[in-house]
């Protein structure tokens, strides 16, 4: 589906590819982006806490059952890397996963589905509309996420070291030579902060990929419709793989932070 | 790629959520699972008790039946040999009895017969006695001559 014969294929990607922004510079909102992302992580809270009041340990219910699936496999994921004793870590992970999980899910709404469907209801014309809908593929979303993960590193570090401790750790490995500490320290930053930042560019790059490519699919006629689904398909894999690795990688590196060198 | 606001907002939002999961969601579904499995792995204990029993009930019910055999056969066994001694103790009393009458019976026929010889002698004694008294034509004081008599009723 292409959204007007007066657009190029240039033109209907960037449009495509623009948020729904209010404010400007810094303190614009893409209100797209953050509203599918906490009406989706709504939705987690909703069916996961009607199922928590629920929760029965004799015979559970269909959605219990599937629920607990979700909590299973991630309460074994976290107690397979960490060893430690964290009240934290388990439902973090979980919150990770299945809200990742959706928000890369909005990559299977078809590109043009939304802008549509909203001027189909309100009447605006195609051109003023921008709908970007998949969350993971604004690093703003990404990197929130990341930051989140990166202020935990931080506290779990200086509260299980010390605040020596974990100058420590940043500043006498991988040289132990006092000479070059400054060394140390300069590295050990890069790798602290290269983290958060492999994180978000990590699943921001691979859903903003998939999304333009499902855009230029949408640029050539008829035959995308076949096309249209093997990516799709594709994206069976890639968007459940990404929520495990932001999830395995917050726990992998929460439980560093946790290790007493 | 323009950093702004947004990324401040998924990050409140972040927090909120997390804080919420690990508050309201996360210990109520853990706990639930965790108890059942500790209710399933306390029922397949149970269960694995039960088994066991079984298998120790009926080796001992085995065993007993086993004895209750030996003790019969050897109750069976004793009742025969019991009986043999009594059909052979009725035997044994029979004999005697057989024998006791017998003898009763030979004893009481000796008596009858002699004191039928007795009576006989008797009488053969008055017979002879008025066959001779017929015979002298006269008659014989029978208290002169009862020892005469006497003598011949022996003789006879």
């Amino acid at each position: 589906m292409s959204s007007g014969a007066e657009l190029t294929s240039q033109e209907y990607i960037v449009h495509h590819l623009a948020n729904l922004k209010v404010g400007e510079g810094f303190m614009a909102v893409h209100l797209d982006s953050l509203g599918w992302s906490i009406f989706l992580g709504l939705v987690f809270l909703t069916i996961f806490r009607s199922v928590a009041k629920k929760a029965t340990s004799g015979v559970p219910g269909k959605l219990q059952c599937a629920v607990e699936m979700v909590v299973g496999f991630v309460d074994e994921s976290v107690k397979s890397t960490f060893h430690g004793k964290n009240a934290l870590i388990a439902p973090l992970s979980l919150t990770i996963f299945v809200w990742v999980l959706l928000l890369n899910s909005m990559d299977w709404v078809p590109v043009d589905l939304l802008p549509h469907l909203i001027h189909w209801v309100s009447g605006i014309p195609l051109g003023d509309i921008y709908m970007k809908p998949v969350p993971t593929a604004d690093p703003n979303i990404t990197f929130g996420l990341a930051l989140g993960v990166f202020i935990l590193i931080i506290y779990y570090s200086i509260k299980v070291k010390g605040m020596g401790g974990f100058m420590k750790e940043l500043t006498t490995q991988p040289f132990g030579h006092w000479s070059l500490y400054p060394v140390n320290f300069i590295l050990e930053t890069v790798t602290m902060l290269a983290r958060p930042l492999s994180l978000a560019l990590r699943l921001f790059g691979n859903l903003y990929a998939g999304e333009l490519i499902f855009l230029l699919i949408a640029t050539i006629g008829l035959f995308q419709l076949p096309v249209h689904f093997l990516w799709a398909a594709f994206h069976l894999l890639v968007i459940p793989l990404q929520a495990f690795i932001f999830m395995m990688l917050t726990i992998v590196y929460l439980s560093l932070a946790h290790e007493d060198h | 790629m323009d950093i702004n606001m947004t990324l401040i907002g998924q990050l409140i939002a972040f927090v909120v959520f997390v804080i919420f999961c690990m508050k309201y969601v996360w210990p109520p579904i853990i706990g639930a699972i965790e108890e059942r499995q500790a209710t399933i792995a306390d029922g397949l204990a149970a269960s694995d008790r039960a088994a066991k029993d079984l298998e120790l009930a009926q080796e001992k019910a085995k065993s007993q039946l086993k004895e209750a055999k030996v003790q019969a056969a050897s109750i069976v066994d004793a009742a025969k040999k019991h009986e043999a001694k009594i059909v052979e103790e009725a035997a044994g009393k029979a004999q005697a009895e057989k024998d006791r009458i017998l003898a009763a019976g030979h004893a009481e026929i000796e008596t009858e017969r002699n004191r039928a010889k007795e009576e006989l002698r008797a009488q053969v004694a008055v017979l002879a006695v008025a066959g001779a008294e017929k015979i002298l034509e006269r008659s014989i004081d029978a208290a002169a001559h009862s020892d005469i008599l006497d003598k011949l009723v022996a003789e006879l």
